[in-house]
């Protein structure tokens, strides 16, 4: 294994600048105090109801995202090579979004073998030469950031199509701010509760050129859906109406909503229902989730959907390798932010590779998304490699691997401890008709178990406050 | 508003007034019970309960004894019942979550805290001695709701239709209390006034808070036909059916959307009759039938609420 990077501590075991703040006041905290408002957390989220919905757990149990009250601290400096390789990243993923939905540049140029992406299930066909709002498709994007050994960062992954977890980075803030006002005062911590304000502004942007005021919906699956909380959370900040598929429907392919005054149209659909259920007629028909006749509206650019229909394409993890290849050829410029390098089984020899290491590897699904389906080499069973090698050897193209990073580590409570615990970073990125914007930060998510490497929710990680300092 | 904000707010606030009232039914009884001079077998008080909500069939289903303790199980707890205490308070929340974007964020935070200490409850059981307290615990949580939507909703079409499921819901319910109620008391009519009477008589008062009312307003002794004046036609009682269709008939007249000319019509007439009706003539039609035609005429606005503003007749 490689060393590890600790957040707070050095290898010499000083504390790192950012931290010396806050390892100051818990040093000088009583440990009652402490155990008290942790206590206090956890009573205000489950009276609160941030909660969520696990898949494959008993129907419409909710369950509490723990809360680490041990903040994640990025200094500066930091956050502004971080912010500015997003905007770089989020811009070519866009652009090549544009570009293989029309023109096709970056193929013809050889730059990526076409059939990675026609032939990819994740390229939608129907998207072929529709012309969306500003030439934006990914508006919201989360970029997932690892931090390894030495402390550098890479890009984990793109999630261009309804990424979330911005309510728990605007919760935690919100209960950091009320558990511990002192330490704010104490230091300048960039704030982020504007993030909905940005959001909605974002939206505006895009709307089809003859809305004059445009009307914005959130379009959720429903209250059993594992993010309602969120879903309804950001309506609510925003001031738009939480709309499901039988509140819409299409007439002359404009979409309206129904209420209590009769039919309203709807300009822009911040839709978090996935592409497949968006509309019936082009897509599942077994979808109860969409509205009838949706896509037809869209595509007539009469309504804007955000994300756009076929941004999966770009944040596939056979297309992940090739994006500081698009950084290149549509930015001009060398990618600030690295990949994790990563090999493609599709390729003989790369597959020939993992198979020996597979031990030492992390290998995922293409498709596959919140930490189900993939394999943790080094703390696999000799059972679980031994399942796992047979399905690689059926579909090698189903599959990537990884080195296995050692994510970098954070302070966290573990019962009346502190322990270090693995941690990655989620900004969010918003792409809107002439500028991309973020607020300092994002959701910084910690595997509880010792250890552990997978911070998913599902998967039994937690949250904490992301502090960006001002300087 | 969106239809189905409409549609979950309304039911919300019904499903609340139906947990009260399920409780102040369920109050009266066990007190009605409890007493030695009883004019009416308890097995009759607690089938008279099931009549109430029309949950004879459910709850023959259970094929258990009809008795205090099954029938309060069943009314109060079960999960099964859709209309337990349990499953009302269930109704609300789900309905609040569904719209927590639109309520307050105290309005549901006060519904999910009750629906956690219900589930709590429903996991433990009711204590014996405990019933009573139970009762009351469900009334305070419904007041609660019901002061922090007054003390913090802005004064929209929301608001409105909230207060609309509260009204329809409570002009239901005293009907039907009262039906249930009278009828069982009847053979009593002859001789009113014998103390087992006063006590029948108070109860059924005081399970919709009308007992402090009755001696204030009439300032005599209790009558089974001032007790019917009081909880139909007194519209400065809070909980008789000439208050709630007053405020029903206010406020479809306030929330006026484009279709609701035939449920404005029905609401307006409804409410003349109630205001201009006497007990003497609803005494000579037979209280029963007039009931019976009350809660009709309830289901029907209730009816054409749902088709003017929640579009469930499709577009």
């Amino acid at each position: 294994m490689h060393t590890t990077f600790d957040e707070m501590r050095a290898h010499d075991g000083s504390v790192r600048p950012g931290y010396r703040c806050f390892s100051d006041w818990l040093d000088s905290t009583p440990e009652e105090v402490i155990s008290r408002k942790r206590e206090e957390a956890d009573l205000t989220f489950h009276r609160v109801g941030i909660t969520f919905a696990v898949y494959g757990e008993e129907a419409g149990k909710e369950r509490l995202i723990p809360f680490d009250i041990v903040p994640r601290i990025i200094p500066a400096q930091e956050w502004q090579r971080i912010a500015a390789g997003l905007r770089q990243r989020v811009k070519a993923l866009n652009a090549f979004l544009h570009d293989i939905y029309h023109d096709q540049e970056i193929l013809k140029a050889g730059r990526i073998p076409a059939e990675q992406v026609l032939g990819n299930s994740q390229y939608h066909q129907e998207m072929l030469g529709v012309t969306v709002s500003g030439n934006i498709y990914a508006h919201i994007a989360g970029i997932d950031l690892v931090r390894a050994g030495a402390g550098e960062y890479y890009v984990l992954e793109d999630n261009l199509r309804t990424p979330s977890g911005v309510s728990y980075m605007l919760e935690d803030r919100k209960m950091m701010m009320r558990l511990f006002p002192e330490l704010f005062a104490r230091q300048a911590i960039a704030p982020v509760e504007h993030y909905p304000d940005l959001l909605l502004n974002n939206l505006r942007s895009v709307a089809p050129a003859t809305a004059s005021n445009p009307n914005v919906v959130l379009l959720t699956p429903g209250q059993f859906n594992s993010a309602y909380f969120e879903h309804a959370f950001l309506a609510q900040q925003m001031g738009i109406e939480l709309v499901e598929g039988n509140d819409l429907f299409v007439r002359d392919n404009t979409v309206f909503m129904r209420t209590t005054l009769g039919p309203r149209r709807v300009d822009v659909i911040y839709r978090r229902i996935d592409d497949d259920f968006l509309d019936p007629l082009a897509f599942r028909k077994d979808s109860v989730l969409g509205v009838p006749g949706l896509f037809g509206a869209y595509r007539a650019g009469r309504v804007t959907l955000a994300n756009a229909v076929g941004t999966g394409i770009a944040d596939d993890k056979a297309m992940y390798i090739h994006v500081p290849e698009m950084i290149r050829f549509y930015c001009g410029e060398e990618p600030i932010l690295s990949n994790v390098p990563t090999w493609e089984l599709s390729k003989p020899d790369d597959l020939k590779h993992v198979l020996a290491h597979l031990a030492e590897l992390v290998v995922k699904e293409v498709h596959g998304s919140g930490g189900y389906g993939m394999l943790i080499g080094p703390t696999a069973s000799k059972d679980e490699l031994r399942i796992f090698r047979a399905k690689i050897v059926a579909e090698p193209q189903k599959y990537i691997a990884q080195p296995t990073l050692s994510l970098s580590t954070c302070p966290t409570f573990v019962d009346a401890d502190v322990a270090p615990r693995h941690i990655d970073l989620r900004p969010f990125v918003l792409s809107g008709s002439d500028e991309v914007t973020m607020v300092p930060g994002g959701l910084t998510r910690v595997a509880l178990k010792q250890g552990s490497l997978v911070v998913n929710s599902s998967q039994g990680g937690g949250t904490k406050d992301t502090w960006v300092l001002e300087h | 508003m969106l239809s189905s904000t409409a549609d979950h707010l309304f039911w919300m606030a019904r499903s609340m007034e139906r947990a009260e009232n399920t409780a102040r039914m369920l109050d009266v009884t066990y007190r009605m019970s409890l007493l030695t001079r009883s004019t009416a077998e308890p097995f009759q008080q607690w089938s008279a309960m099931l009549s109430i909500s029309g949950l004879h069939v459910d709850f023959d289903e259970r094929n258990v004894d009809l008795n205090a303790e099954s029938v309060l199980r069943f009314m109060a707890l079960d999960e099964d019942n859709p209309s337990s205490i349990f499953s009302s308070l269930q109704n609300a929340r789900e309905n609040a979550r569904a719209v927590r974007g639109t309520v307050t964020s105290e309005m549901w935070e006060a519904l999910n805290h009750t629906w956690l200490q219900i589930r709590d409850m429903q996991a433990r059981g009711i204590p014996e001695d405990g019933v009573s307290a139970f009762f009351e615990w469900v009334k305070e949580r419904s007041h609660h709701s019901r002061g922090i939507t007054h003390g913090t909703l802005l004064r929209d079409d929301a608001f409105r239709f909230l207060r609309l499921g509260t009204f329809l819901e409570r002009a239901d319910n005293t009907a039907r209390i009262l039906d249930v109620k009278y009828h069982i008391m009847l053979p009593s009519l002859a001789d009113v006034g014998g103390a087992g009477d006063y006590y029948q008589w108070s109860s059924l008062l005081r399970s919709v808070s009308a007992f402090e009312s009755y001696r204030k307003v009439y300032r005599d002794q209790i009558t089974p036909r001032r007790v019917a004046e009081l909880l139909i036609l007194r519209a400065d009682m809070p909980r008789s059916l000439a208050a709630c269709t007053n405020e029903v008939n206010r406020l479809v007249q306030e929330i006026n959307g484009p279709r609701s000319g035939e449920l404005v019509r029905r609401s307006g007439l409804l409410h003349a009759e109630l205001k201009f009706g006497r007990i003497d003539e609803i005494v000579e039609l037979g209280l029963h039938e007039y009931l019976t035609g009350f809660l009709n005429r309830i289901h029907t606005i209730g009816a054409l609420i749902d088709q003017t503003y929640f579009w469930s007749d499709e577009a």
